[in-house]
C-alpha cells in the first residue's frame, strides 16, 4: 500500500512514538529511555532498531554505553514527513488526470 | 547540551515517487500545472488558515504558492524549469521550521516520460533535503516545540489511525 515505508511503519506504533517523544528531549542510552515505561528494556532495544533502520533515530557508542537520539536538526522526521506528503499528492494528481483524459469515469464532460 | 551531536546528524537521502497514469506527457503536465488546485491535497498546506487555491505560475520564475482563506497567501517557493510536457522543476523554500525561508533551495523536479499502451510515468524527486538543517540553528528548539516534533507525531498518528 501507499503508506508502506518504513518510517511510517515505525511511527506507526505508540511506543515507538513515546520514545521519539522522549529522545526529542535530549539523547539517552537504553536504560534511561526505558525508565518510566511501561515495556520492557529489550523491547525497547528492540523498537530503537526499528527507529534506526528507518532513520529516525541515530546511535553513536560512548564507552560501555550506546547514546540514541533523534536528528538534533530533524530531517529524519522531515524526510518521512514528505515521504508520505508526496505519495498522497501523486495518487491525488492520478486521480484527477485519468478522469479528465477519460470523462467516463468522472463527471468532467468536456469533449 | 551535546556538542557531539553533529556525529549523530542524519543526511536525508532524496524523496522519490513514481506513478503511471492513463493519459499522454501533454495532460498529465497539463493537468499538474493548470489544474494543480483540483488535486493539490487540502491539507497539503502550511499557515494559520485553511488553503483555499493552490497556484502554480506557469513561467520561469513564477510562484507556486497557496491562497489561504483568510485572504493571505502562504508561499512554498518558485518555478526553476518550465518544459511542458517533459520536466517541470520547483524550488521548495520551507524549512524545518514549517517557514518560508526566501535563502532555502531544496528542489523538486517532476518528469512526465511515455510508457507503451498510451500511459505516461510521472516521476517526482524532492532532493537537497539535508539543506533544511544548515545554518538551522532554531530548528532544535522548533523541533521540540509542539509545532514540531509534536505536529509530525501527530500528522503520523492521524494517517495511522486512517489506514488502520
Amino acid at each position: 500500500m501507499a503508506y508502506s515505508n518504513a518510517a511510517f511503519a515505525a511511527i506507526a506504533d505508540p511506543t515507538r512514538r513515546q520514545v521519539l517523544e522522549r529522545l526529542s528531549a535530549r539523547p539517552m542510552a537504553v536504560g534511561e529511555i526505558a525508565a518510566g515505561m511501561p515495556v520492557s528494556r529489550p523491547a525497547v532495544s528492540q523498537h530503537l532498531k526499528v527507529l534506526k533502520e528507518a532513520g529516525l533515530v541515530s546511535d553513536r557508542q560512548d564507552g560501555t554505553r550506546r547514546i540514541y537520539a533523534i536528528d538534533p536538526k530533524g530531517l529524519g522526521a522531515m524526510r518521512a514527513w514528505l515521504d508520505q506528503f508526496w505519495d498522497g499528492a501523486l495518487l491525488a494528481l492520478k486521480a484527477e488526470i485519468e478522469r479528465e483524459a477519460d470523462p467516463a469515469n468522472g463527471k468532467d464532460e468536456d469533449q | 547540551m551535546t556538542s557531539g551531536s553533529g556525529s549523530l546528524a542524519i543526511r536525508p537521502a532524496p524523496v522519490k515517487k513514481s506513478v503511471s497514469v492513463k493519459a499522454s506527457p501533454e495532460q498529465a503536465f497539463r493537468v499538474f500545472t493548470e489544474r494543480f488546485d483540483a488535486w493539490w491535497p487540502r491539507s497539503h498546506s502550511i499557515g494559520e488558515s485553511p488553503l483555499k487555491q493552490a497556484v502554480i505560475e506557469s513561467k520561469v520564475g513564477g510562484r507556486w504558492y497557496g491562497k489561504l482563506e483568510n485572504g493571505t497567501e502562504a508561499e512554498w517557493g518558485d518555478v526553476l524549469a518550465w518544459e511542458p510536457p517533459r520536466r517541470l522543476l520547483l524550488a521548495w523554500r520551507i524549512g524545518v521550521d514549517w517557514k518560508y525561508d526566501p535563502d532555502l533551495l531544496t528542489e523538486v523536479e517532476v518528469t512526465f516520460t511515455s510508457e507503451v499502451g498510451g500511459a505516461t510515468r510521472v516521476e517526482l524527486e524532492h532532493r537537497h533535503l539535508e539543506r533544511m538543517g544548515e545554518g538551522a540553528e532554531g530548528a532544535r528548539a522548533q523541533f521540540d516545540s509542539d509545532g514540531g516534533w509534536g505536529l509530525l507525531l501527530r500528522l503520523f498518528a492521524e494517517i495511522a489511525e486512517q489506514a488502520s
